[in-house]
């Protein structure tokens, strides 16, 4: 048994150095961030055989605590870094840091075709989903508002599970951080799964990352507040900010990153990672 | 020919004296047989010993004895107060599990007598062998029919917003659980002596009396314990209830609400919570919880059964 094992750790580390200067990116952060980083990697896999990357979860604060500390060459986040971390890790590490955006998580409001609703504020939404919102029918929403194929009229709110990330930044967005949402929503486990029901059900209304929306449910268009024009969740709009519900996402380096580094992150710029950014649902940077 | 007999017998008794000159090979599989029938104990032990581990930080920390059994807030990501209560996943995991029984416990139990008493012999296998097959079909399976067949059927049929309820929830468990209740319920009218049914035949009994009258009360153990490993199912499954229910937290008003499963939230947050922390540690607790309510459940099966048969 023993000598069984001794073999195999043998075996282990002759297949790692075999394939000469093997090098593993230490990437760590945002839960929101950790699939896309790990399709990422998986693609980077195939084009530079060499270097590997050790893509984590544990959230935003997870990843840059790791920067501070020098355990990740590359720490994921979806907010960006505050100033007493930044100073933290500059200290600690010697060095600056520098901030990636990687790209723009925007999520898309968006109901039934036959709902007449066609855009909302923030105020509205968070009428609808927060805990202290009292809009339970669409009419309480805007008055004389009848859903069509909807039984009393009634609002079936769709959520996500409520440790996604798309949940705590909706969140975030809509209610302002201080506020949990209503409970008795249809909390479902994929972004997919929220498109599909919505689009089955006309009193319902979901939300999601903007890449899953499809033709069977309509986005609203989404305004800050009653004096500001709404904008719908398109690349553009994103970009430019005047969709209100979107937000950056980040990488962090700390001082000059090894070469290994660097080229990861200027392959993440190409157009063949931002295929992977927008069919992982967010909207690519240029 | 009774001395022909008598030999072999002796000699097997002899066997045994010589222990240790006995085939390996049988002295490997009767070791095989005796790890296999400890393996249940050790494996049921062994579950206990990590769900307990995996939830004591939790159940000597933020647990609240009267918030988690009496409280029907489950917001384990509040930004406001997190709260641990588990009485609104109770009630679904309860309510889809009263509803499904409702539906298969009575369509089993007749589908049992009816392939036991009043089936044409020819066409019994046949319908075993299709009843059985329902127990073939994996639960994802099962969620994906809930989702795109019975969903828009309920819709339709009793104009209900969406038709992931308890309602669609318990009809996919009832089918899942039929094929148990129908060949445990079938084996139990089967084990009635058939001197019963020519008694009865004799008295000049019909089909139907011998059924209701002689059967239901003989094999009444059997059956009951056919309803309850049916209840043991359906309080277990997960995959498609967490499909089929709409996942929605709430004490439910109607067979037509939404609800949420203890079982199903174990599977939808244990994914993504961290390991180790309050939240991850709290769905162990679920599992402890589910453990004993299941545990209650074969102990109250087993009493009823045994208690019944003493009389």
């Amino acid at each position: 048994m023993m000598r069984f094992a001794i073999l195999a750790v043998l075996l282990v580390v002759a297949s790692c150095s075999r394939s000469g200067n093997h090098v593993v990116i230490q990437n760590k952060g945002s839960d929101t961030l950790v699939n896309l980083a790990q399709a990422w990697a998986e693609e980077y896999k195939v084009i530079n055989a060499n270097v590997g990357i050790a893509v984590s979860g544990g959230g935003s604060g997870t990843g840059i605590a790791a920067l501070i500390n020098g355990t990740v060459d590359i720490a994921n986040s979806s907010r960006a870094i505050h100033e007493k971390e930044k100073v933290d890790a500059e200290k600690n590490n010697n060095g600056k840091v520098t901030e990636h955006i990687v790209g723009l998580d925007a999520l898309a409001v968006f109901v039934h075709p036959a709902n007449p609703i066609t855009e909302l504020t923030l105020e509205e939404i968070g009428c609808i989903y927060g805990k202290s919102g009292k809009c339970e029918t669409w009419g309480d929403v805007r008055p004389g508002t009848v859903v069509p194929g909807c039984q009393d009229n009634k609002i079936i709110r769709v959520s996500r599970q409520s440790n996604s990330g798309t949940y705590e930044y909706f969140r975030e967005a809509v209610l302002g951080g201080e506020q949990d949402f209503k409970q008795g929503s249809m909390d479902l486990n994929g972004s997919r799964e929220g498109v599909d029901m919505v689009g089955k059900t006309p009193c319902a209304i979901g939300y999601t990352g903007m890449g899953y929306v499809s033709k069977e449910v309509k986005s609203l268009c989404v305004a800050k507040d009653k004096s500001t024009t709404c904008a719908l969740p398109n690349m553009e709009n994103a970009l430019s900010k005047a969709y209100p519900i979107s937000r950056e996402l980040f990488m962090y380096t700390v001082g000059t990153p090894k070469p290994e580094v660097q080229a990861f992150l200027d392959w993440i710029k190409t157009d063949a990672a931002k295929t992977i950014t927008k069919n992982s649902g967010f909207v690519p940077v240029q | 020919m009774d001395k022909v007999q008598v030999l072999p017998m002796t000699q097997a008794k002899a066997k045994p004296v010589r222990r240790n000159q006995r085939p390996w090979s049988e002295r490997i599989i009767e070791g095989l047989i005796k790890a296999g029938g400890m393996s249940g104990i050790i494996f049921v032990v062994g579950i206990l010993i990590f769900i307990l581990r995996e939830s004591a930080g939790f159940l000597f920390g933020k647990f609240d004895f009267m918030e988690f059994f009496a409280s029907g807030n489950w917001v384990p990501a509040s930004v406001e107060k997190i709260e641990y209560g588990t009485l609104a996943l109770l009630a679904g995991t309860m309510s889809v599990t009263i509803v499904s029984m409702v539906i298969a416990v009575p369509v089993g139990l007749a589908c049992a007598f009816y392939i036991s008493e009043f089936c044409p012999p020819r066409l019994r296998e046949t319908y075993k062998i299709l009843i059985e097959f329902l127990a073939a079909i994996p639960s994802v399976v099962w969620g994906f029919i809930a989702i795109v067949i019975i969903n828009p059927l309920l819709i339709d049929v009793f104009q209900i917003p969406s038709g992931l309820n308890i309602m669609n929830a318990a009809i996919i468990l009832a089918l899942m659980s039929l094929p148990l209740i129908v060949s445990i319920g079938e084996d139990a009218l089967r084990a009635v002596p058939e001197s019963y049914r020519e008694a009865a035949e004799a008295m000049g009994a019909t089909k139907w009396e011998i059924a209701t009258r002689v059967l239901l009360p003989a094999a009444k153990n059997g059956l009951m314990a056919a309803a309850l490993l049916g209840v043991g199912r359906a309080l277990g499954e997960t995959m498609a209830v967490l499909m089929a229910t709409g996942h929605s937290i709430r004490f439910p008003t109607s067979v037509f609400d939404p609800v949420r499963t203890l079982t199903a939230t174990i599977a939808a947050e244990l994914g993504e919570a961290p390991k180790g922390g309050d939240h991850y540690q709290s769905l162990f607790a679920i599992g402890l919880y589910l453990f004993i309510l299941s545990f209650v459940i074969n102990i109250l099966a087993d009493r009823l059964v045994r208690g019944k048969r003493l009389k």
